[in-house]
């Protein structure tokens, strides 16, 4: 499992799943958890302490449901990265009724940055947002 | 897996009968390996017997192991003029990842002395791993005709031969490929990302064919022992993953539109006669052509090495297997024949002898069916068999499937002391990633031998020859 935390840092932890990997964020806000687990999926990828989050990427899109959202917010940030060959390791989300508006900040992948492993998606498998006594969680299985 | 309220019905097929509108369900393979099974496998494989229009019974293959919406190795027909549905989740994201498989003239004999720098400049020419883009950039247009072409567009860039076309499924092409149908956002992940090997699972191994099991399709498929073979598992990259998402969460929407009650929101799927299906349907089969393209493009890129250590060698493709796809097929239902659209999750299709989609040198053997191993064990290559239609659609296993989870395989390996492990036996690893390298730790992965015994005892697909690695690019 593994909790990671500090003051400022996203709040993730990740999951089993047979054959690919469990990542739950966690947040005050439904926004902050979201952004918590963008941090874990791209943690798979890199190490996102070494990541200079240089320059944003901004993008919106329509999603009712808030499952869903989560699934289109993760998607949409591994479309952004996987075209621009990059590596995102800071993330902005808002949104208001349907309507959400995400960011997020990063660089081009280089030599010096240790390849993880490449999420092709994020999946409805055991996806989940809620509400708890640590706040809002915001979990699903990614596919690698 | 619990096996509980399942009837077996020979040694390798545990069944459980139709019940309250769903359809019945079978499993094949050994006790152990299905014991061994996740849970998650028999509720995944019960949900999707829930679906409309399925015919006969939902399946999992010997391998099969927890996916999401379907299990991985999940086998499923449907009758298109019965309502049958086509599934997003039972397709996957990785959209036809497969193996392709060359055949070289080359024993280990004369490989052995240059296998480090063949390895080397195998790991130089083939970009693989995260954000390594090919040397290949495509505009919009020329990924519009990649996506119509498949592997015969790649041939026309100048890509491999004619030659190969034979020894893919579908002739490297397959029809009924909608480019519209597919986002802009996809096409904008492909256009670097053709010629790449990708992460995870894919690799590009150097085999060497160590045991024959049957000399008589062994002949057929041109393999004796001590040859050298290569094969390339990898899918359809950015383009393919990204129909995936797309058609997941909009499929899911149009269910519910459609009226369609899913057990399993992953099951996101819509009627193949309906605009939602073929919509879907048009865009997979887009990427279906992306992967054969891909790997066509690949298998060129390794002849190139090759050529360098050994001029002016023919390496030909044994044959090219798709896993993660949903095809219209004729299949015989209670002695009609009907087109139905087998969905194959993690499993490959398996004709057997006499099929006419085969190959002329391959039709009285049946069709070549690759299940890859873990990179320190080995792989197998079968032969479709007769029985296999009857029991399966004509399907077989993939892989040897996980055993353990990827956080399970962090805390056992470490990425570097495998690599230096595995140089001892004789298995030289080359990649950029760590991390990736001991998610697939051999240990990591359930025994090939028990897989291939399983699927032959089966009757899905009978063993030829098994191939030991010596060389592995990993992403």
């Amino acid at each position: 499992m593994g909790y990671k935390s500090d003051m400022d840092a996203p709040v993730y932890r990740y999951f089993d799943h047979g054959a690919d990997i469990g990542v739950a964020g966690y947040g005050e806000t439904l926004e902050r958890a979201f952004e918590a687990a963008a941090y874990a999926m791209f943690s798979i990828m890199a190490d996102l302490d070494a990541v200079k989050p240089a320059s944003p990427v901004d993008f919106d899109f329509e999603e009712a449901d808030a499952e869903l959202a989560l699934v289109t917010w993760l998607n949409r940030l591994l479309t952004e990265a996987h075209t621009r060959a990059w590596v995102f390791a800071r993330f902005d989300l808002r949104h208001k009724n349907a309507r959400w508006i995400g960011q997020a900040w990063g660089e081009p992948w280089r030599d010096s940055l240790e390849r993880g492993v490449e999420v092709k998606g994020a999946t409805f498998t055991e996806l989940s947002v809620a509400h708890s006594a640590l706040g809002w969680e915001a979990r699903c299985v990614v596919d690698v | 897996m619990n096996l509980d309220g399942l009837e077996q019905i020979t040694p390798y097929c545990f069944a459980a009968p139709a019940r309250g509108g769903a359809a019945p369900i079978r499993f094949f393979g050994s006790r152990a390996l299905l014991e061994a099974m996740d849970e998650k496998v028999r509720e995944q494989i019960t949900h999707v017997a829930r679906l409309p229009g399925l015919v006969g019974a939902a399946m999992a293959m010997p391998d099969a192991h927890w996916g999401y919406g379907f299990p991985i190795g999940g086998v499923a027909a449907f009758d298109p003029e019965e309502g049958g549905v086509i599934s997003a989740g039972g397709v996957g994201f990785d959209i036809s990842c497969g193996i392709r498989c060359l055949r070289t003239p080359f024993t280990l004999a004369q490989l052995s002395p240059v296998i480090a720098p063949l390895a080397d400049a195998l790991f130089r020419a083939i970009p693989a791993g995260l954000g390594e883009q090919g040397r290949l950039k495509l505009s919009l247009p020329q990924l519009d005709e990649a996506m119509t072409g498949g592997a015969q567009w790649a041939i026309a860039q100048g890509f491999g031969r004619d030659e190969d076309l034979p020894f893919i499924e579908e002739r490297g092409r397959i029809a009924g490929a909608a480019p519209e149908h597919v986002s802009t956002h996809a096409k904008e992940r492909q256009k670097a990302e053709m010629g790449t090997l990708g992460s995870g699972n894919h690799y590009l191994e150097v085999q060497v064919v160590e045991r024959i099991h049957d000399q008589a399709a062994a002949r057929a498929y041109g393999l004796r022992e001590g040859q050298i073979l290569v094969a390339i598992h990898c899918g359809s990259r950015g383009l393919g993953h990204q129909v995936g998402t797309d058609y997941l969460v909009s499929l899911a929407h149009a269910a519910g539109r459609l009226g369609i009650t899913l057990p399993d929101r992953e099951l996101a799927c819509a009627p193949i006669r309906s605009p939602e299906g073929a919509r879907y349907l048009g865009a997979m089969n887009a990427a279906i052509n992306i992967a054969l393209a891909n790997r066509q493009i690949l298998a060129h890129l390794t002849r190139d090495v090759f050529a360098r250590f050994f001029p002016r060698q023919p390496i030909d493709t044994l044959y090219d297997v798709s896993h993660n796809t949903c095809k219209a097929e004729e299949h015989i239902v209670q002695g009609v024949a009907k087109v139905l659209y087998v969905h194959r999750k993690g499993a490959t299709r398996a004709f057997g002898p006499g099929h006419a989609d085969l190959p002329a040198p391959y039709r009285a053997i049946g069709q070549p069916v690759i299940i890859g191993g873990s990179m320190g064990t080995g792989s197998y290559v079968l032969a479709g068999t007769a029985t296999s239609e009857a029991q399966s659609f004509s399907s077989a296993s993939h892989g040897a499937g996980r055993a353990m989870s990827r956080a399970q395989a962090l805390k056992r390996w470490h990425g570097r002391a495998l690599i230096d492990e595995l140089a001892r036996k004789g298995i030289l690893i080359r990649t950029k990633s760590f991390r990736g390298a001991a998610e697939e730790a051999p240990g990591a992965y359930k025994d090939v031998e028990a897989v291939a015994e399983a699927t032959e005892s089966a009757g899905l697909a009978r063993r030829v020859a098994f191939l030991r690695p010596k060389a592995c690019i990993k992403g």
